[in-house]
């Protein structure tokens, strides 16, 4: 039988390039929102190598404990709810880092992103990927390392492609600055769509 | 009998100040007392003080007991001691009676020195931001710089609050308990009634029952039954009583209800041991504390000049100060880029939550008070 799902703790561990590249589209010593932190670690990372001043928000009573441990700043409060805590364009950089999927508002949570943050960093799972497509032509539905939960158990609600996030951003008329596709530490600019697992979006809103 | 993680037995001190306190309203106290004890012990650079503000019906008896045959230890023994989330072999915590209190502390019962006879009607009305230029100056007294923290719920909360106003270099962290950053009009309606419970009882005096020889214990009994049912949830209530009987239907006013009984012993326990002067006094505080409103009701204006570090917390089932209240603290510290923790913790019990042992709620205040760097842990 299948795993129920992969254990994402090794996945977590390894080195998380999809860090890197967020750290090197935040600017040093600035003002980071992490929305759905979890534990804290990217605000922890973020926090070592650049120094900026960062508030996580986390709804889930275990994981705000988490990273309150690993001494970030950690708001309760539901996503879902949207970011009315938060003022007009008062941070430099929001993050939905792998969480954009979970989200039963996605418009509304990037719309908000969009107007607390002068730029907007949104990554998560291309549903796309070719592995995935390949259990789909199989008949299953998709498990893996940045998808590691079975139908029946899964948070995740919105999956998109690339290409869809792609078409999201134009309808929206949301200003993509720069999109980088990885598959684990590799970076992916051939066929990104089918080849990469993971979609990272640097936005602001069009002016 | 003492628990194993208890602070023990305890003893409260007294502080006299003789320089004059001049009061919000502008009313001046010549000399006070201040009632107050200590836990755990003073580091040698002085960086490991926390003063715990209470709220209405506190005391400076935060912990531990005054004998081993005491029934109850203080109000807030469940989170001050060795081991527990505010640890005394880490911090040396200060509780403190609040001006205008009766449980040592100057107010309504003390002797008035100009008159020789207690103050009764005649003490003046003390605000949130009076308690904490006094608790300043009992810091002055134990000779302490600063606070590593001031942490407080409820009444408590603002004052923790006020503290990183008034004086935002002496305290480097603030956590504010279900709070608010000033009452709605809902919560002061409370008060009200609270208050005139008293003050219509016949003997009240106009405040001045001490030369009566008379308590208003009526008034206080059912200000304090009305309190309750405020620090209550629905469901807390209807968890602990229900609808439950006492014995059958009597078709009598006695207290047939349990929820009744509770009221009734709460009330009358409460009218037995605490001053109706001192009382109305706590209502008005809470009532007259807005800090927003020099500043145009703009609190994210009003907090600007805090510099501390803020743990907020507030409670889903508090309805009295609801966890809407808190965010609003939330947003303006946030306005103010200033570092803060806000969790809003899943709670039956309503207002009353603050001071139940809750594991989430206690891991939350331990992290953060262990988190808090302060000297050398070389205590002398």
């Amino acid at each position: 039988m299948m795993q129920n799902n992969v254990n994402n703790t090794n996945y977590v561990s390894e080195f998380r390039q999809d860090f890197a590249i967020i750290a090197n589209w935040v600017k040093f010593g600035t003002k980071v929102l992490d929305l759905g932190c979890g534990d804290g670690e990217l605000l922890q990372y973020l926090r070592n190598s650049l120094e900026v001043k960062g508030y996580g928000v986390e709804k889930d009573d275990a994981k705000w404990l988490a990273c309150m441990q690993n001494g970030s700043n950690v708001i309760q409060m539901d996503l879902e709810d949207g970011l009315s805590g938060f003022e007009d364009q008062s941070f430099d950089t929001v993050i939905l880092s792998q969480t954009l999927q979970a989200m039963h508002h996605t418009e509304e949570i990037v719309q908000e992103m969009l107007r607390v943050g002068r730029e907007v960093i949104v990554t998560f799972p291309n549903f796309g990927y070719w592995r995935n497509r390949l259990q789909i032509l199989t008949g299953n539905m998709p498990v893996s390392k940045t998808l590691p939960y079975q139908w029946f158990d899964t948070p995740n609600v919105h999956l998109c492609t690339i290409s869809d996030f792609d078409q999201f951003c134009k309808n929206h008329n949301i200003t993509v600055l720069e999109r980088r596709v990885i598959t684990d530490t590799q970076a992916v600019e051939f066929m990104p769509n089918l080849l990469g697992n993971l979609a990272m979006y640097r936005l602001k809103a069009s002016s | 009998m003492l628990e194993n993680n208890s602070v023990g037995i305890v003893a409260p001190q007294n502080a006299h100040f003789d320089t004059p306190l001049t009061l919000k309203s502008g009313a001046v106290l010549p000399t006070f007392d201040l009632a107050y004890e200590t836990y755990g012990t003073l580091n040698h650079d002085k960086s490991n003080a926390v003063l715990i503000c209470h709220a209405l019906s506190g005391t400076h008896h935060v912990a531990g007991k005054y004998s081993e045959n005491d029934k109850y230890p203080g109000w807030w023994d469940n989170l001050v001691g060795p081991n527990k989330p505010l640890d005394t072999n880490k911090f040396f915590v200060i509780g403190v009676n609040n001006l205008g209190g009766c449980h040592g502390s100057t107010g309504s019962a003390s002797i008035n020195p100009a008159t020789g006879k207690p103050w009764g009607s005649a003490f003046p009305i003390v605000t949130v931001e009076d308690w904490v230029n006094s608790q300043a100056r009992l810091l002055d007294f134990l000779g302490l710089p600063s606070l590593a923290a001031v942490i407080g719920g409820s009444l408590g909360g603002m004052q923790a609050l006020q503290w990183t106003l008034a004086f935002p270099n002496r305290v480097r962290h603030a956590l504010v308990i279900a709070s608010a950053p000033n009452l709605t009009a809902q919560n002061m309606a409370f008060n009200e009634v609270a208050r005139q419970a008293i003050i219509t009882d016949p003997e009240f005096h106009g405040g001045d029952y001490y030369a009566h020889n008379a308590i208003p214990r009526r008034g206080l009994r059912i200000a304090r039954m009305l309190g309750h049912i405020t620090y209550l949830s629905d469901d807390a209530m209807g968890a602990k009583f229900g609808r439950k009987l006492k014995n059958d239907i009597q078709y009598s006013f006695d207290a047939e209800f349990e929820m009744e009984s509770y009221l009734r012993y709460q009330g009358d326990k409460f009218a037995g041991e605490f001053d109706a002067n001192t009382y109305l006094r706590m209502t008005r505080a809470l009532d007259y504390y807005d800090p927003a409103l020099p500043f145009n009701n703009d609190l994210t204006a009003a907090l600007k000049q805090a510099k501390a570090q803020f743990l907020v917390v507030s409670f889903t089932s508090d309805w009295r100060f609801s966890p809407a209240r808190s965010r609003e603290i939330v947003k303006a510290l946030l306005d103010n880029e200033l570092t803060v923790s806000y969790a809003e913790v899943t709670a039956a019990h309503g207002h009353d939550a603050f001071l139940m042992p809750d594991a989430h709620y206690h891991n939350i205040l331990s992290t953060y008070l262990s988190n808090i760097e302060i000297g050398g842990n070389d205590a002398k």
